[in-house]
């Protein structure tokens, strides 16, 4: 019967292109870095697309973790408490979301009387059992919101979850380039964003029906949550975690963060500009991070600015007086929604 | 959740071409940050955003020589 609802559901919504509109689901692909520590704030950090956000909920670290007991994934996202909030006030929360574009999401058509119903999976895997809420917002219509919550039943095990959201017959995505529809996984939620009942339909904004029933995981040293094979899809049912290359994983991160380089090298003194075409077209002007000194170039020559569109970026050294000039920095951009 | 970004100074750059900014240079969360005059770009719409609400000054750019002067 699974089966046969599955092929239905490839045969109504998934035939022929992609089915998973995350981006990064198996948490490959992480050029920030792999571990970060001591956040308490808002940020991307580690793990491509995945951004945390936090109100006064302790310290957290974020990892790309290695997973070797859950076949067919190699890594995972993985959000450790290091100092605990163990009682929560009104306006404390943490989440961590992945944020989608709106042309990226017409097909769900999304305020109209055919909105399509969609499906998310996931596996997940945490030491602190019990109620957990994943959020959806629609970021173009003063944040219509849907909620479903999920259980994790045992501690320290990968558990599959899927769940669907009906369509929104209200509110239509803007066909652009900014946020359309967020997916935010809660991991506590004070009295602000959980007095009211879960508002488990799509609905106007109600801020204390977002993440009602939540567990509160800042409430002890060592909590941890995991996540790996995200995966949300047109449908009412789920399929199986559609794998991409690291590759293909790594350009579509790049679209909205890349780490790149420059080397400035000549003779004479004076301002020199370099036309560095980017490797990816962004999704919007990045923020360039001049991030220092990278290699063992460093001899004479000083980084002046930036100046980037979305496909390539204009870097200008200042050469300075020396007997040998060259110097080779790093940058990264940034168009992260 | 709006981002808290942390930001402690912010100069236009005047373009190289003409007399317009082309980017603002700032310090976000202790880094040195080139943002561009864009909306969609999030650190643009946060530093609108605390200039808007008196939290932060744009300072204007640097005076650049005339050429030949």
């Amino acid at each position: 019967m699974a089966r046969a609802l599955g092929l239905a559901n490839l045969l109504d919504h998934q035939v022929g292109g992609r089915r998973n509109l995350i981006i990064n689901g198996a948490m490959q692909v992480a050029q920030r870095g792999t571990s970060e520590t001591g956040i308490t704030t808002a940020d991307y950090y580690t793990v491509d697309r995945f951004k945390l956000d936090f109100s006064s909920l302790g310290t957290w670290t974020m990892d790309q973790a290695d997973v070797t007991d859950l076949p067919g994934f190699a890594h995972s996202v993985k959000l450790t408490c290091t100092s605990a909030k163990t009682s929560l006030d009104a306006g404390n929360f943490g989440l961590i979301a992945t944020l989608i574009e709106g042309q990226d999401l017409q097909h769900l058509k999304k305020g109209t009387s055919s909105a399509e119903s969609f499906t998310i999976s996931f596996y997940v895997k945490s030491n602190k059992t019990g109620t957990y809420v994943l959020e959806v917002g629609d970021h173009d219509n003063a944040y219509r919101h849907i909620s479903k919550s999920f259980t994790i039943n045992a501690s320290g095990t990968w558990e599959y979850k899927t769940i669907t959201f009906e369509g929104d017959t209200t509110g239509v995505l803007d066909n652009d380039n900014d946020s359309g529809l967020g997916l935010v996984f809660w991991l506590a939620a004070g009295s602000t964003f959980s007095g009211d009942p879960l508002q488990t339909s799509w609905d106007s904004y109600n801020g204390t029906s977002r993440a009602t029933g939540n567990v509160n995981l800042a409430d002890q040293v060592d909590n941890y949550l995991q996540i790996t094979g995200l995966q949300m899809e047109l449908g009412e049912t789920a399929t199986p975690f559609e794998h991409r290359s690291y590759g293909e994983e790594l350009a579509l991160c790049q679209r909205y963060y890349e780490i790149c380089a420059v080397m400035f090298n000549g003779d004479g003194v004076g301002a020199a500009d370099f036309i560095i075409p980017l490797k990816v077209t962004k999704r919007t002007t990045p923020t360039a991070t001049n991030t220092g000194t990278t290699g063992s170039y460093s001899y004479n020559w000083t980084f002046s600015s930036i100046s980037s569109i979305n496909n390539d970026m204009t870097v200008r050294g200042v050469s300075s007086s020396g007997a040998y000039r060259a110097h080779r920095y790093g940058i990264t951009l940034d168009a992260e929604l | 959740m709006q981002d808290k970004i942390n930001i402690t100074s912010a100069q236009y750059i005047q373009s190289e071409f003409d007399d317009s900014p082309s980017n603002i240079k700032a310090i976000i969360d202790g880094m040195e940050m080139f943002v561009p005059i864009e909306p969609a770009n999030r650190h643009y719409a946060e530093i609108m955003r605390q200039v808007e609400a008196g939290e932060l000054t744009i300072e204007p750019a640097d005076e650049q020589p005339t050429e030949g002067a």
